[in-house]
């Protein structure tokens, strides 16, 4: 329903019809257009007015009045004896029954005329109620510019008609004020595209600012390789694991930043989901990102390596294990060449002491002795036959009887020669003589200590012999045998750290002790320490000296060898690290430039090391040969290295019971 | 001693590094400004070498600029720019908040703005430095011109961007200088060397972006407000150079030949201009009309110092590139419906070919389906119900691939409904002892002008040849093991024999082979420590780059045996 309510005066013959907010009438109709339609209709001709006002009329559904007329007395509802089927055969039967309306102000059925339904058909295309009102009249012209001799009105003009405005001028003056002080501004006209020109039509290499010479440019984005392809070949795309591991990555970690991914043709490939975010990630590196300057070392790795003679140009060194000595049951920790270079002693922690002919491997002798064989040294004087072996606390001379049967008798003879001296000093060290079996097997002399000891070690002449006892801050810890006049001195009152093995010097009065990381010199004539070597290692593990004198190497726990140059410094000429694990032993060749050293990790290494006469010239190391033939058992591998008195031959002595010739 | 006692973090690297905030508080900017103001003057952070220091002792997480770049902000005009911005946004929002709408308007209407141009001058002093950042532009124009024209960022911005990219296409097939372009999962990359310079940009797939919420808009507005000052003076001095009109026209027969078709279907007025140039089908306006005229022969000077092997190569590469300029000479395609039509057609116009599209489809077509001049017709579905006898029915890929490899390939391995070989990327050169996938040997194979694929069969049947002569070998291998084994069984039960021992023959270069093994080994240990290290490095690097390509190549050896098996058992069925 379509609510409307309007105020119009308009003149009718029959019926004067008003409409009005306060009077009011609601109508209901049904029409044949099926448009209902409330209309406020006041019937004036039987003037029957109710003063209710526009309410719901249901307020008075329960009262048998309907409302108040103009004098205040109840209009009462009349009285309705239509039902339903009375209401159905007037519309049936009643031709007039589609224009009579309910009027529920007063409650009665209004039978509309023909004026009065025409008005309505008016009123609902719109139109004005009034049939005869013509809406385009022509306007009058009343305030025109035309100059009439009547004025419309007598009116005199008003002063501030002919007078400036002062509020305008104000307001002007404002204006202009604020546009000399530049606050407003005229429009601008918009600019809809940019404008382009030849910007660098006057360029000037050289006019580069300061800044831009410091100026990084930013690198260029990766290009794409085969694995971004949409059809790659198949080896680029991810198996399952690779994928899970992909997936499993932190984003940062992963090696591709997308899945590679096959489609069959072009038009099966989606959009890339993460196109914005990388385009926005290249935007931030842009501008986030410090940039440096790297400067990439473009080196050929075959450079770097140092150019030595070649190792061909260096022989004779040896090159192959030719000869195995089988026969111990445990590791060897100790080997010595007879200084002919005829035999071969070597001592074991099976308890045994076998003595081997070099070129033949035969084991000429065995002798057990009372514990695990620590150190074996063969008495490098040519004229005496005597092999000093230490086992436990114990330290034993034994003529093997070997070789030349003169020297071996002199050495008897030796031995037995010495007188006892008429005051007999009390020593720490006891001599004794051994009787029976023992001496049937060649053992001359017992020396027992009061420690273990742990390294033999003879002098040059084969008179004096040097027992190590490792025991750290003890005063006793290296002892000096006579073996002629069976005397046993202690050289040092003090002993700094515990000994690790010692060695007497070749040529000249000098004893060497190596401590856990120093090499102490001593002269022992002046009884003076000469020179501290610091090794630069946590554990010196072996010692020797060069036969000139002038170099000594040491071999340490903590895989490397260090060549001191006596004459240069204290500290290493060089430390050579070609080990993996510990080193055992090291041994220098008595004639050739060579030294050995052997490890836990089952290699001797054989380096050429050529000392010159030339004092400004440096010695010359050359590693030339990796020697491979011990088995590791127990972690250990070559445990003592020996070379042969006159030829390039090189034994090696191992903790798998063996021991090798490498020639 | 006497003298003022010196204080710490008064001289040395703390003074010429500022830290981020304080270079902000020192241009009186808001970090965003701060930022913006970065991002167009091209200014990024630096990392001091002793990081402590230049904080002044402390270890907190900063980011440090130099002094020298903060101070050079300073003077930048475009600062006070950002201000009156700031105070226009801060006047509007008072007038609107007093309802002064004539205000707001007078305002909006005086909106201050900004120009870049002195800034791409200081930046790039020559346009060769220019160009030779062109690649994040290109990139970021592409892209922007994909966004959807609502929300994001501003219509204007999108229309510029895509007009850039449109008109750098237009130029780049003009110049013929188009040399790579790569279909990735990403999108497609191309590759142009324009003025010797070698440019790369990325242009997605055509397809709405699902526009991530990790992505700060405004950071790439910034960017692409930098990049499309630049791309524009770039374009208009290629142009020139080129002799073309700037803003681009399209050649007046073209121009009424395609009006011809009823194209205000397509497009209204104002659209046409730039859907017909986006078309990329017809040629543009030269300023010289002489044009047409072809490049004049070079004289070839030799450079100094340059010797004839030199020359040759340099010469050679002319005459390739030159080849590769007219690659599909005389083509013509028609492009079916299916396939990504602007990359297409963009490619193939930089190589010269003719191509045209269903009418429906685009604006700019030149001619029908029907016409019978068509040489390659490119389909991208698994059928074709009508096929016309004379012209090659080819799948997009065949396309690029063409391009490069620098040759037309054969036509079969594209047909239709047939499956792909495998797509390269053509941007990756393998160095020695990189893997290099078998395709692309045969590519290079089918470069120098062998033709593998007869061989190929050929060698297939070799390999079965040969792979049924190991077996009989296996199995004589087997037999002479078995007769061994009984020889050995005889030989315990008979008495022990000595037989003659054979010389074994020495192989000297594999004895001389391990002597220098062993010898570099030996070197090797003499190295110092220094060297060693390095020298480990470089030999780490090196075989991880050799194990990778043995995985790779053992992994295709899998796959390809595996798909033979599949193949052979196909045929047993």
């Amino acid at each position: 329903s379509v609510g409307r309510g309007g105020a119009c005066t308009t003149s009718a013959p029959s019926l004067h019809i008003t409409f009005s907010l306060s009077l009011s009438l609601s109508l209901s109709l049904s029409l044949s257009l099926s448009l209902s339609l409330s209309l406020s209709l006041a019937f004036c001709s039987q003037d029957i007015r109710n003063t209710v006002g526009n309410i719901p009329m249901e307020w008075y559904k329960d009262y048998p009045h309907i409302g108040y007329d103009l004098d205040g007395k109840k209009i009462f509802k009349p009285i309705r004896n239509k039902d339903e089927l009375d209401e159905f055969l007037d519309k049936m039967e009643n031709p007039d029954y589609w224009r009579t309306i309910h009027d529920k102000m007063t409650g009665t059925d209004v039978c509309l005329s023909d004026e009065q339904v025409d008005l309505v058909h008016r009123l609902q295309q719109g139109k004005f109620g009034d049939v005869n009102f013509n809406e385009y009249e022509p306007a009058i012209d009343f305030f025109s510019n035309e100059v009439m001799i009547h004025p419309v009105t007598n009116r005199p003009a008003d002063k501030r008609s002919f007078i400036p405005s002062l509020i305008e001028k104000e307001k002007v003056g404002k204006l202009v004020h604020a546009i000399k002080m530049g606050w407003i501004k005229p429009r601008r006209p918009k600019e809809t595209a940019p404008q382009y020109y030849d910007l660098w039509a006057k360029e000037d290499p050289n006019a580069i600012l300061g800044r831009h010479k410091m100026h990084i440019p930013a690198p260029k984005m990766r290009l794409p390789g085969h694995e971004e392809s949409y059809n790659p070949p198949p080896e680029y795309l991810l198996t399952d694991e690779e994928r899970q591991v992909w997936e499993q990555q932190d984003p940062d970690e992963r090696k591709l930043s997308f899945l590679p991914q096959k489609y069959l043709s072009l038009r099966a490939v989606p959009a890339f989901s993460r196109f914005i975010q990388e385009r926005f990630e290249r935007c931030l590196d842009l501008y986030l990102c410090p940039r440096q300057r790297k400067m990439r070392v473009n080196v050929n790795p075959e450079d770097l390596i140092p150019k030595l003679p070649r190792p061909r140009d260096l022989q004779p060194f040896p090159t192959l294990q030719s000869l195995v000595y089988h026969g111990h049951s445990s590791l060897i920790r100790s080997i010595s060449i007879s200084p002919s270079g005829q035999w071969l002693v070597s001592g074991s922690d099976d308890c045994t002491v076998r003595f081997w002919e070099v070129c033949t491997t035969r084991c000429l002798k065995t002798m057990e002795v009372g514990g695990p064989v620590k150190s074996v040294a063969w008495n490098p004087a040519p004229s005496i036959s005597l092999v000093a072996v230490s086992y436990g606390e114990n330290v034993i001379l034994v003529n093997p009887g070997l070789g030349d049967r003169l020297i071996c008798s002199a050495t008897d003879q030796l031995i037995s020669s010495y007188e006892e001296p008429e005051e007999v000093k009390d020593q720490q060290v006891q001599w004794a003589v051994p009787e029976g079996k023992a001496q049937e097997q060649g053992q001359r002399l017992i020396l027992t200590h009061p420690k273990a000891v742990k390294q033999v070690s003879w002098h040059g002449r084969g008179d004096y012999l040097a027992c190590v006892m490792p025991d750290d801050g003890s005063s006793l810890q290296v002892v000096i045998h006579q073996v002629s006049r069976r005397r046993t001195q202690n050289p040092f009152h003090r002993n700094k750290g515990a000994v690790q093995c010692v060695s007497f010097h070749p040529s000249r009065p000098y004893f060497l002790v190596a401590t856990q990381r120093y090499v102490r010199v001593y002269n022992l004539i002046k009884q003076e320490l000469t020179k501290k070597l610091m090794a630069n290692c946590k554990w010196i593990s072996s010692m020797a000296v060069h036969p000139g004198g002038d170099n000594v190497i040491c071999g340490s726990y903590d895989c490397r060898l260090a060549w001191f140059d006596l004459d240069l410094s204290t500290k290493p000429y060089k430390v050579l690290r070609h080990h993996k694990k510990a080193l055992r032993g090291v041994a220098y060749h008595k004639h050739y430039p060579l030294f050995a050293s052997g490890s836990d990790d089952g290699t001797v290494i054989v380096c050429h090391g050529m000392v010159y006469n030339d004092l400004l010239q440096n010695p010359l190391i050359v590693p030339v040969k990796v020697l491979k033939g011990h088995i590791i058992t127990h972690d250990l591998g070559v445990l003592d290295v020996a070379f042969h008195p006159t030829q390039p031959w090189v034994f090696s002595s191992g903790a798998d019971g063996t021991v090798r010739l490498f020639t | 001693m006497g003298g003022l006692q010196k204080k710490k973090y008064e001289s040395g690297s703390a003074t010429n590094y500022i830290s981020r905030n304080k270079a902000r508080k020192k241009l009186s900017l808001s970090l965003a400004d701060f930022r913006r103001l970065c991002i167009l003057k091209g200014i990024y952070p630096h990392e001091p070498k002793h990081k402590k220091k230049v904080n002044k002792g402390s270890t907190a997480q900063r980011t440090f600029y130099l002094l020298k770049d903060i101070r050079f902000l300073m003077h930048e005009p475009i600062v006070g720019k950002f201000r009156e911005y700031k105070i226009f946004v801060r006047k509007l929002r008072k007038a609107y908040g007093k309802a002064e709408w004539g205000t707001a308007e007078k305002l909006r209407g005086n909106k201050p703005g900004y120009k870049l141009d002195h800034i791409i001058k200081e930046r790039y002093p020559t346009f060769i430095d220019a160009l030779r950042d062109v690649d994040d532009a290109l990139s970021m124009c592409f892209l922007f011109s994909t966004f959807p024209r609502t929300g994001k960022c501003h219509v204007q911005t999108i229309e510029l961007c895509r007009r850039l990219s449109v008109e750098w296409m237009n130029y780049i097939i003009t110049l013929r200088s188009l040399r790579k372009v790569f279909l990735s999962i990403k999108g497609i990359y191309y590759q142009a060397e324009v003025l010797g310079q070698i440019i790369t940009w990325l242009v997605p797939y055509q397809f709405a972006h699902d526009h991530p919420t990790d992505v700060d808009y405004r950071v790439m507005a910034t960017f692409t407000e930098l990049y499309t000052t630049l791309l524009g003076f770039i374009n208009f001095r290629l142009y020139q150079t080129l002799n073309l009109v700037y803003p681009p026209k399209l050649d007046g027969k073209g121009e009424e030949e395609s009006r011809a078709e009823s194209e205000e279907d397509y497009a209204m007025d104002s659209e046409r201009y730039m859907e017909k140039l986006s078309a990329l089908s017809a040629s543009l306006v030269r300023v010289v009309s002489t044009a047409e005229a072809e490049e004049a022969e070079l004289d070839h000077f030799p450079a100094e110092g340059e010797d004839g092997e030199k020359l040759a190569e340099r010469l050679k590469a002319r005459q390739d590139q030159d080849r590769q300029e007219k690659l599909f000479e005389g083509l013509k395609f028609f492009l079916n419906r299916e396939v990504p039509r602007e990359s297409l057609a963009f490619v193939l116009r930089c190589f010269g070919a003719q191509v045209s599209w269903d009418k429906s489809l685009c604006i700019g077509s030149t001619y029908d389906v029907t016409d019978e001049t068509i040489t390659h017709h490119v389909v991208d579905r698994p059928s074709l119900e009508k096929q016309y006898i004379n012209r090659y029915y080819v799948q997009p890929q065949w396309v690029y691939d063409c391009v490069n490899a620098r040759m037309l390939l054969p036509v079969e391995d594209y047909f239709v409904g047939v499956t792909l070989p495998p797509h390269l990327s053509p941007f990756v050169e393998e160095k020695e002892g990189d893997y290099v996938p078998p395709e692309k040997l045969k590519l290079l194979a089918l470069q120098k002008g062998e033709r593998p694929e007869q061989e190929e069969e050929e060698e297939e049947e070799d390999n079965d040849d040969s792979e049924e002569e190991e077996d009989e070998d296996q199995s004589d291998d087997e037999d002479e093991l078995k007769g061994m084994e009984e020889k050995q069984a005889l030989g315990k039960a008979s008495s022990v024999k000595v037989t003659p021992g054979e010389a074994k023959p020495v192989n000297r270069q594999r004895a001389e082979q391990e002597a220098k093994a062993e010898e570099k080994r030996l070197a090797v240990m003499m190295m110092k420590k220094r060297d060693k290290y390095l020298y480990d490095k470089i030999m780490f690097g090196k075989k991880r780059s050799v194990r990778e390509a043995n995985k790779m190549s053992a992994k295709r050896k899998a796959l390809d045996e595996a798909s033979k098996a599949n193949k052979k058992k196909k045929l047993k069925k």
